[in-house]
């Protein structure tokens, strides 16, 4: 293919679509509130009035709003329909020839909306994910073009250096650096695998960036591996996301089909082809050694690390490991150029981030916002505050991250800033919490899932985790005694300094946080050492904890 | 796995062809029998056989030519891998952080007590097997629910417990 046949398509594409185009989210959110229903009732209507001329129905990715789903928006009157039921979807359709819409009307003008800036999430909520015409007639494929035809390999990887992009999945590893080790390796079989096993619990961008444009990740891979020399790249998706799998799939074949994906790609010598792994569900897969592992078919066991993946990774090949939403800004960054992203965002934390904010807020759903935004303009303008009550505290991170305190809000939202407050950005959930949640019971509840999720490969994690656990259930049943809360602060530490993989070393992060901030909820469960401290029967346990927890609870399930 | 069961003939060549290894056997030889198809191999039979079964562990593992215990420690690392068989419908509870803090642990407790299991059993008629899901990326309708494959969101408790009777019922009748 060339760059004329690459704009004919767009061009013809865009010919082909109606002048008013009606969007109906098809994500999972908004899927398990009928969408799907909505879509026909709009199609019957349409055909009921004769307006297949001028009107059109696009199934589309997440518009963001999930809280309030399903969404249905009316292009180019942009008029927002929310929590709409397929009873009055007709409505809509009415209310193109004068008549009345029924479905309650979105604010499209809330801060919600007009605070975000949407970098990877652009075309996300406007084009049907499951046609890459769509896809290219806004400009898709474009850039891996540029890359291939007016750009050496070196010159890629400069550019996306100087654009100061940051690894999205937690780590926040530069990428440009990522790629020019990958790049320097010797030559010779190279892979790159894009990261989409996306474990943190209260984080769901990842499954909304693949579900809504899956070619923005494609074609940022292919770029990658053009850039590192890569001819193979996988995408690691979790099962738990069907639709997302569904559409990678069908975003893969159509690519192919094009020539824009496989051998040769827009002709020149360059091959790259995309194969999917689904995992099976095991939270540790997002730590880069333990993914390589599973898409070797093996046990998900992290390994450590020097050698990197970088230089050794799957197959021993040299391997780039990039998250979905780092990969999905890459296209963006040829695009407009290196300068361009590094306008956006903080000194050390360029361009924007995508955040999932959930828990007890008012508007809960998807936001693209430029790095340095304040968790305040985030929590309060943007999400609404709590409904009927005040914030008590953000969970960043997921269980590798921590709990900010509503005395911290104005921090900035960034890499170091958040690190500094004794969180991390993690892959970008942010669950905001209300006075009807106990702290010790969310670390609790974390400390939960890191025990369930540790590969048991090292001691520290393994039982350290269990431990924890353990003391902090004695807490919460208010058995504990000050000596116990000295204990779990010193396994934390142990814990934190002597395991493997990241998942260990930031299993005690939630504690840690919610001790720091939260100690008083901590001290009001203790209670004063018993006249006996060692009862008969539960004496003499190493870890006096283990008395008051069920034998089902330790063997780790 | 105690026993190593390795089928001695192939399936298709036995009195009574199962076109369920067929199954496999296809998915092994798209892979080229190689050892590293494994989680795909095994996504392939839990979805023919609705479990792992050690015969089907075994099988695997001489297809893919690999030791047997290698199969089974991938197959008890994954979660959703089950070596027990499954209920007709599957209820899965979201766990993940949004859903726990709207309530999502009262849900897994009313559940509980009305199925009169555990999470990660199966009710003793084989109808309903109630399990935990560490997050749906659903977190926009919090506290979800997925009855048979389908989400559900913004539930309380006695909205699930009602869903779930629901199929009770229907099974009965």
């Amino acid at each position: 293919m060339e760059l004329q046949t690459l704009q004919n398509i767009a061009s013809n594409e865009r010919a082909r679509q109606k002048s008013v185009r009606i969007y109906c989210c098809t994500s999972t959110g908004c899927r398990a509130a009928a969408a799907l229903e909505i879509i026909e009732t709009l199609e019957g209507a349409i055909h009921q009035r004769h307006l297949q001329d001028q009107v059109e129905v696009v199934g589309v990715g997440c518009m963001g709003f999930c809280g309030r789903g399903p969404l249905v928006q009316v292009d180019p009157d942009n008029l927002l329909y929310q929590e709409v039921v397929p009873d009055q979807a007709a409505s809509i359709i009415a209310a193109l020839q004068g008549g009345e819409a029924q479905p309650q009307r979105g604010n499209v003008h809330h801060p919600f909306f007009t605070r975000q800036m949407p970098v990877v999430r652009e075309y996300s909520g406007k084009i049907d994910p499951e046609r890459i015409e769509e896809y290219i007639a806004v400009g898709g494929y474009q850039s891996l073009y540029r890359t291939i035809y007016e750009m050496t390999p070196a010159q890629v990887v400069e550019e996306i250096s100087r654009s100061g992009l940051r690894g999205r999945g937690g780590g926040g590893y530069p990428t440009g650096l990522k790629w020019a080790t990958v790049a320097k390796m010797p030559g010779g079989q190279k892979y790159v695998i894009c990261n989409g096993d996306e474990g943190d619990p209260g984080a769901f961008m990842d499954r909304s960036i693949l579900e809504s444009d899956p070619h923005l990740v494609l074609e940022g891979m292919a770029i990658a591996g053009y850039a590192v020399g890569a001819n193979h790249g996988y995408i690691y998706v979790r099962a738990e996301y069907p639709l997302a799998i569904d559409r990678l799939q069908k975003g893969i074949q159509q690519a192919k089909r094009y020539g824009l994906l496989g051998s040769q790609i827009f002709d020149s010598p360059f091959d790259f082809k995309i194969d999917i792994r689904i995992g099976a569900g095991a939270f540790v897969c997002g730590e880069e050694t333990a993914l390589i592992h599973s898409i070797e078919g093996g046990r998900g066991n992290p390994v450590p690390r020097p050698p990197y993946p970088a230089e050794r990774g799957l197959y021993q090949c040299p391997t780039l490991i990039n998250n979905v939403e780092t990969l999905a800004n890459i296209t963006a960054i040829i695009r407009n150029g290196a300068a361009w992203y590094a306008g956006i965002g903080t000194e050390t934390s360029k361009g924007t981030k995508i955040f999932a904010l959930t828990g007890k807020i008012c508007n809960n759903g998807l936001i693209e916002v430029p790095m340095g935004i304040t968790l305040r303009e985030i929590v309060e303008e943007m999400g609404g505050g709590v409904p009927g009550g005040e914030v008590k505290a953000i969970q960043t991170g997921g269980p590798s991250g921590g709990c900010i305190p509503k005395t911290l809000l104005d921090t900035p939202v960034d890499y170091d800033s958040l690190r500094q407050v004794g969180s991390i950005m993690g892959s970008g959930g942010m669950v905001v919490m209300d006075q009807s949640t106990s702290m010790v019971e969310i670390a609790q509840f974390y400390m939960d899932f890191c025990r369930e999720e540790t590969c048991g490969k090292c001691v520290p994690c393994r039982t350290g985790t269990v431990q924890l656990y353990a003391l902090l259930t004695k807490l919460l049943e208010r058995q504990a005694t000050p000596a116990d809360l000295a204990q779990l602060e010193a396994l934390c530490a142990m814990v934190r300094d002597t395991s493997l993989c990241g998942l260990g070393q930031t299993a005690p992060n939630p504690v840690l946080s919610t001790l720091k901030y939260f100690r008083e909820e901590y001290e009001a469960l203790l209670v004063e050492p018993q006249y006996h401290p060692h009862p008969p029967g539960a004496a003499n346990q190493p870890v006096s904890a283990l008395g008051s927890v069920p034998d089902s609870m330790l063997e780790g399930a | 796995m105690a026993a190593t069961v390795v089928p001695t003939a192939s399936p298709s060549q036995a009195a009574k062809p199962d076109l369920r290894f067929k199954r496999l056997d296809i998915t092994m030889k798209r892979h080229q029998y190689r050892p590293d198809a494994l989680i795909e191999v095994l996504h392939v039979a839990q979805e023919v056989f609705g479990f792992l079964e050690a015969e089907v562990l075994a099988y695997v593992a001489h297809g893919l030519k690999l030791p047997p215990s290698k199969v089974y420690g991938v197959a008890t690392f994954y979660h959703l891998f089950s070596l027990k068989p499954l209920g007709v419908h599957s209820c899965v509870v979201c766990m993940g952080t949004a859903c726990y803090v709207k309530g999502s642990s009262q849900i897994l407790e009313g559940l509980q007590a009305e199925l009169a299991i555990q999470s990660g059993e199966t009710t003793a008629d084989g109808q309903v097997s109630l399990t935990v899901a560490r997050c749906l990326g659903a977190c926009g309708i919090a506290p979800a629910v997925v009855l048979d494959g389908e989400v559900l969101g913004k539930l309380d408790p006695v909205a699930a417990i009602a869903r779930v009777q629901a199929l009770q019922q229907q099974a009965q009748s």
